[in-house]
């Protein structure tokens, strides 16, 4: 086996520069270069080794996570990696800890809600690790409701301190990574009281534990919230529980850059706008999007390869069967997923590009594109993750039985991404707030000129009434129809489900009663935003032999396979007639021939070393079946021939002993 | 593991000694406890719930042999499950083996009958060896061997003096039986056969109960008589010593190491076996269709081969029945939490909405709700197809095989792909706690997720329904379709008339639906045979149609569902509102199904957008009708707290505090400061990383 490279085979049919497909899929050379050097630093440095982390006990991984996230933290201090490298480093390190939320949550927390003063006193602490911080938001009965929040901040104007208190068992706050063993501090969001009266929810930095001995401090409760999905995936980290019991801390300890506490017990807002804070919104959801294209083509990519090694069937004349990936059932579900992968690759980094945008805007106080930006990332958060998780779970039915193994990575890497449907706006909640924002941006229509991904509803008459042009199959390779017929149907759907809302009376109660109609109508919109950015991505130059061609086929792949999927929205709307459709799927079919032979060459150009991926399954070299029979020696269950519990539990039952056994 | 006391935690954190935390807790948990929200929903439903529990069983009695089976489990305390997902590898696999001796015993003492045995193994919620003993090892046994064989083996397997496994699949193959590489070559001189894996591929390489526990194996290997291959066929091998328990000389046995999951499958020895030259009497080969004689013949016995697809149907029959039991579970537990989970909505302070009363959470839930139902009622009717089949069979009748066959293979696919995914939007429906692993939802998937690959892939099996099918249509003139698959003989009428409804009530037909499925079913196969017909080698037009032939299978297996569920309510079902309740189920079941694949039903050309729109907005009122007994509904399953095992789903709706004091058990809460945090964690904090040893 050793000697048969499946996969040198597969790269040779290559038909584009995998070299210039990389800096294609990592942004630029730099982004390429300085990701390379990250992974390969991770990769080969053996006490990032993860293959045994499945074995550990909870106490035994945790441990290991403390050592590991020490270990990376003293590269990044010694070899002075910069912030953007470090970044990189800990992505690599692949483990959930403390220190994500440290640096993903508490420092720009502080940062976009602390005043000058705060910042100076508290960043310099936690940039140096003095203090090691979490973000408390979500209670026991509490998500993604922030303003039903039970714990209570109360101004005490006598010893100016406010007083934190858990009032409920649902006011546990319940969730926060970091928080159970780990940090030494919280930003806690909490209902501010003011001579008994409620003032909305604000952030407090409380400490919580000793930093002499690490002890937790007098009047708070803390501990881990125990197991969650999968084996390691998130049980490296301490996701924790809190409960205050009227802990009192100083007042200059809330966060106040918005909204101010004075001595005298009066609330002052700031001149600072409040929706500064929807800036860091964008820069979170920005982030997650970015996110479910790694995880999507690290599932793509051990699926892809290891279809290429699978045989099944269709074995003639005794020779070798048919390797998976020629099967159009395979085509039909993998390579979708691979367009994917780069569709959500494209969409993140234009949202990069739309954060700095905002960003921009809001030092210059214009407002104007809030709400459509607050929706559209909104979106694209809900639709990217879905549709990432979903996949993974796909990939690992298309890596069949050998997906199931722990070995094969998939189940890991299942069970480690799908909070990311739920955390950061539950999706469905999300979708609602995207159909809300559409309902409005039809209904203002006549007066309001819709801007940036929302600009097509500016042409909704045209859109209602023009149907598809499309005669032949070759006639859906082309970009305008593409995003015509999206545009058009999404157009169709929001009217439609503002036509059925003027129908109540009330129309909170509309909104209600429609809501799964909604949902649909702004899937609708957030897959057109996806399908026109990858088309825009197209418009762009991208160097590189072939490079252009093979992602114009990955674009029309993700269009015309969720035209598919969807016909029903497309055809219901009555843009698309029945034989339309069909050509469309008869499309789809010829594409994914084009597609087969770049298959291998489209996932090694995403370059993720075999530590990353940590998958037997997706491995470079396509050598699965030995490594997969050398890796299952390693259970610990094959320390010994007869098994622990042999003697006492099975030999009396051959012996016809068990009625006399201890059991 | 230390046993972990949450008072006693709660109690070492607490400085106040005037107001204790654990009192502090205790008058929370109180509290809580006062509030049954279950309690009032309860109240709300419509229909007779013992009656309901009767009809979800099938009948009194199997509702009475399964309730006292799963009470057994819950209440003696061997069976505790919730400590699973903390232990090691080899400690969970040792309280594994400790559960099935008890449960052997338990069986021995109280001389259950095979049919309680199988409930109580069922309700023990721990997959182990002893599930392919009984199941696989004991059947093939039955199914292959001769007479003799039989009286030779299956005395010792029922005492469980041997415990066998079943090994077909190996490391480099998996659904393609013929593709096997493992020989079991004739030595006439000796009249034995030679087992041997001649490739690293050919190692056996999945069976349950293989690596540390079977003594014997059914294993499936490439029957060579003098160079030549005679098929695939069952050998009884021996692994181990009866004596000792270690491995025979020329095998190599071992755990093909951990799987999805926590608990879940890791509680099963899947094993990888190796043959080097590995001897046996020739009497050891299954011989009850082919026979190899003392000479080297090789000889088929007048046995019809077809027997064999007796058992692949009772297989499959069991897969289904499977189906709608780990549905019901993760139902169960999101229509509990559903009505005690609040979000949003609170008016004047007042309590927030329940979930279950957000339109987006009932298109959700409810669907799956009646799914479980659906597919409760497509297991209850394939066994009395298998028996309708055992018969036949017995009469040499083979007629009804082939769309037997295709009708089980599809019902195997459409419910395990549906319960899977199921399952995991459940645990979505249960947002951020159904991960955790004390929701119950976690393990579920991933214990339930292998029944879409094993026993015949999900989408392979599809494959084989569209052959049928297109073999169907294209048969029409001259062979009459029959069961399943009698529709399509209407062909001509069904591919012509278009639906008549013209109100969302008209919906609530049973014709309707059933014509609009049938009509929808038979235009897509239609449609594949006349475009297959256009390729000049039929094998390369399937090959390059298969994901359309895909989808024609499905809505064809969509048909069979539905049409059962109607079926089944054209019987009498007894108890108040039973009936009534069901037929919302059944409705929302095929309008859900209408929606959800309406590109289908537009692109054929049978439905207008408007027809397609009134089904949709049918639906919604439908919600309306199930939302007031949905915890009547899923009470009915009759799932104890044990079995659904999840503090999400408890019965009570107590979830809070139940949540808060599992969480106390975690390792990890044994101590207030953490393993590990003197040696990476304070180094950081005191800025003398550089220093410290990692």
């Amino acid at each position: 086996m050793e000697g048969v490279d499946y996969l040198s085979d597969e790269r040779k049919k290559t038909q584009f520069d995998v070299e210039a497909m990389k800096v294609a899929w990592a942004g630029s050379r730099e982004a390429l270069q300085l990701s390379d050097r990250m992974a390969k630093l991770v990769a080969n440095d053996p006490a990032f080794e993860k293959f045994t982390r499945p074995m550990m006990g909870r106490k035994e991984l945790m441990k290991n996570t403390l050592r590991k996230a020490a270990h990376g933290w003293k590269l990044i201090v010694d070899l002075r990696l910069t912030e953007e490298e470090a970044k990189w480093l800990r992505l690599y390190i692949d483990e959930p800890a403390y220190t994500d939320l440290h640096w993903g949550m508490f420092v720009p927390a502080i940062e976009g809600q602390g005043t000058e003063e705060q910042k100076k006193k508290w960043l310099p602490l936690a940039q140096k690790m003095q203090i090691i911080g979490c973000y408390a938001q979500t209670e026991l009965g509490h998500g993604s409701n922030v303003q039903g929040l039970e714990t209570t901040a109360t101004f005490d104007p006598r010893t100016d301190e406010f007083v934190i208190h858990s009032p409920t068992l649902t006011s546990s706050k319940w969730w926060p990574g970091g928080l159970g063993k780990v940090s030494t501090h919280a930003v806690v969001y909490a209902r501010l009281i003011v001579g008994g009266e409620f003032h909305g929810v604000h952030g407090f930095i409380v400490q919580l534990r000793s930093l002499e001995d690490h002890s937790p401090l007098p009047g708070i409760t803390v501990g881990d919230i125990g197991m969650k999905f999968g084996n390691g995936a998130y049980n490296t980290m301490d996701n924790g529980v809190l409960r205050f019991d009227h802990v009192r801390i100083p007042r200059d300890q809330m966060l106040m850059r918005v909204t101010q506490v004075t001595k005298e017990a009066k609330i002052v807002q700031s001149d600072v706008p409040r929706q500064l804070i929807y800036g860091t919104m964008v820069y979170v959801r920005q982030t997650i999007v970015a996110d479910a294209s790694k995880a999507l083509s690290r599932a793509v990519c051990i699926a892809t390869r290891y279809s290429a090694v699978r045989r099944q069937f269709g074995s003639r004349n005794g020779g070798p069967e048919t390797q998976v990936i020629d099967y159009k059932t395979q085509q039909s579900r993998l390579f979708p997923l691979l367009a994917s992968a780069y569709a959500f690759r494209f969409v993140g980094e234009w949202l990069k590009w739309l954060y700095m945008d905002v960003k921009q805007r809001l030092a210059a106080n214009d407002f104007s594109t809030l709400p459509e930006a607050h929706a559209c990332t909104a979106g694209l958060k809900s639709l990217t993750t879905t549709a990432t998780a979903d996949g993974i779970e796909e990939c690992r039915k298309l890596c069949g039985g050998h997906g199931y193994l722990v070995s094969s990575g998939l189940p890991e890497l299942f069970a480690v991404y799908i909070p990311a449907c739920t955390y950061e706006g539950d999706n469905v909640v999300l979708l609602l707030q995207v159909a809300r924002f559409l309902v409005k941006t039809v209904s203002e229509l006549g007066y309001k000129k819709p801007v940036g991904t929302t600009a097509y509803m500016g042409r909704v008459a045209t859109l209602m009434q023009n149907n598809c042009a499309v005669q032949t199959a070759e006639g859906w390779l082309n970009p305008g129809a593409i995003v015509e017929a999206f545009e058009s149907r999404a157009a169709r759907m929001a009217v439609r489900c503002g036509r059925q809302l003027a129908k109540f009376e009330n129309p909170e109660e509309g909104f209600a009663e429609l809501s799964a109609d909604l949902v649909e109508a702004a899937v609708a919109h957030c897959q057109l935003i996806v399908v026109s950015k990858f088309v825009e991505k197209l418009q762009q130059d991208i160097p590189g032999k072939g490079v252009k061609q093979t992602l114009e086929v990955l674009c029309y792949v993700y269009a015309l396979f969720l035209l598919h999927k969807h016909q029903g929205d497309f055809l219901a709307t009555g843009y698309l007639t029945p034989k339309q459709a069909s050509l469309a799927n008869d499309q789809l079919r010829t594409l994914y021939s084009k597609v087969r032979p770049n298959a291998i060459a489209l996932v090694d150009s995403f370059s993720y070393t075999d530590h990353y991926l940590g998958s037997i399954l997706g491995c470079y070299d396509g050598n699965v079946y030995p490594k997969l029979y050398e890796a299952a020696w390693k259970d610990p269950l094959n320390d010994s021939d007869v098994v622990d519990g042999f003697h006492e539990y099975v030999q009396p039952i051959l012996k016809q002993k068990v009625r006399t056994a201890k059991l | 593991m230390v046993t972990c006391d949450p008072t006693k935690w709660l109690v070492q954190a607490s400085h106040k000694p005037k107001e204790s935390k654990y009192l502090t807790y205790l008058r929370l948990a109180e509290a809580m406890e006062g509030v049954d929200y279950l309690r009032e929903e309860r109240k709300k439903a419509q229909f007779d719930v013992e009656a309901m529990k009767v009809a979800w069983a099938g009948s009194r009695q199997a509702f009475e042999v399964s309730d006292r089976m799963a009470k057994l489990v819950a209440n003696d305390p061997v069976f505790e499950k919730f400590s699973k997902p903390m232990l090691a590898r080899k400690e969970l696999f040792k309280n594994t083996l400790r559960k099935a001796a008890y449960a052997r015993k338990l069986i021995n003492d109280l001389r259950l009958t095979e049919e309680e045995a199988k409930w109580l193994r069922h309700y023990i919620d721990e997959p182990n060896y002893t599930d392919l003993h009984w199941e696989m090892f004991v059947p093939a046994i039955e199914g292959q061997g001769t007479n003799e064989q039989k009286k030779k083996w299956l005395p010792l397997a029922q005492t469980m003096q041997i415990i066998g496994t079943y090994a077909q699949t190996e490391l480099g193959h998996g659904s393609n039986v013929q593709g096997l590489e493992t020989t079991a070559t004739f030595d006439r001189q000796t009249d034995e056969f030679v087992m041997h894996s001649p490739t690293l591929t050919s190692s056996k390489w999945w069976p349950g109960g293989m690596a540390k526990v079977a003594t014997h194996a059914i294993v499936y290997a490439r029957l060579i008589i003098d160079g030549h291959f005679h098929g695939v066929h069952g050998f009884m091998v021996q692994l181990r010593s009866l004596e000792d328990h270690s491995p025979l000389p020329g095998l190599t046995l071992g755990d093909i190491g951990m799987k999805f999951g926590h608990g879940t499958y890791n509680t099963m020895d899947n094993g990888v076996l190796r043959f080097d030259r590995l001897r046996i009497p020739r009497n050891q080969m299954l011989m009850r269709v082919s026979q190899v004689t003392k000479e080297g013949k090789y000889v088929q016995s007048d046995v019809p081969r077809q027997l064999l697809y007796g058992t692949m149907v009772s297989v499959r029959q069991t897969i289904v029945v499977d189906a709608s039991k780990a549905l019901s579970r993760a139902v169960c537990i999101a229509t509990r939490y559903s009505v005690v989970r609040r979000q949003f909505g609170s008016r004047n302070g007042g309590p927030e909405t329940q979930v279950i009363d957000y339109k987006t959470q009932q298109s959700r839930l409810f669907p799956l709700l009646a799914s479980a139902y659906a597919f409760r009622f497509v297991g209850e009717w394939l066994k009395s197809l298998y028996t309708d089949v055992k018969q036949r069979l017995e009469a040499n009748d083979f007629s009804t095989l082939p769309e037997t066959h295709a009708c089980t293979a599809g019902l195997k696919a459409l419910t395990t792909a549906a319960t899977a995914d199921g399952i995991e939007e459940c645990r979505k429906l249960c947002g951020g706690h159904g991960y955790l692993i004390s929701s119950g939802l976690p393990e579920l998937f991933a214990f339930y997720v292998p029944a879409c690959s094993y026993e015949g892939e999900n989408v392979v099996m599809m494959l084989q329904v569209a052959r049928f099918l297109v073999k169907t249509v294209s048969n029409l003139g001259s062979k009459q379709p029959v069961g399943t698959a009698a529709y399509l003989e209407r062909v001509a009428p069904l591919m012509k008339n278009n639906c008549a409804v013209q109100t969302g009530e008209d919906w609530l037909t049973p014709d309707a639906i059933l014509e609009a499925f049938e009509a929808r079913a038979a235009r897509m196969i239609v449609g594949c045979c006349q475009r297959l017909a256009m390729f000049e080698n039929p094998e390369e037009g399937f090959a390059e149609l298969s994901t359309d032939l895909v989808e024609a299978s499905l809505a064809h297996c969509q048909l069979i569902a539905v049409s059962v569920f109607i079926q089944k309510l054209k019987q009498e079902i007894p108890g108040n509102g039973v009936k009534q309740s069901l037929e919302v189920l059944c409705y929302v079941y095929a309008l859900f199904i209408l929606h959800k694949h309406q590109g289908d039903f537009l692109a054929v050309g049978y439905l207008t957008p408007k027809q397609a729109s009134l089904a949709n907005e049918q639906l919604r009122t439908l919600y309306s009708k199930v939302r007031p007994n949905a915890i009547a509904l899923v009470d009915s399953f009759n799932h104890t707290d044990h079995y659904l095992s999840s503090v999400l789903g408890c019965y009570d709706g107590n979830v809070y505090p139940k949540l808060y004091e599992a969480a106390l058990k975690d390792p990890l809460n044994e101590s207030d400061i953490a393993d590990g945090i003197q040696q990476y964690v304070q180094p950081i904090l005191k800025q003398k990383l550089h220093y410290a040893k990692l």
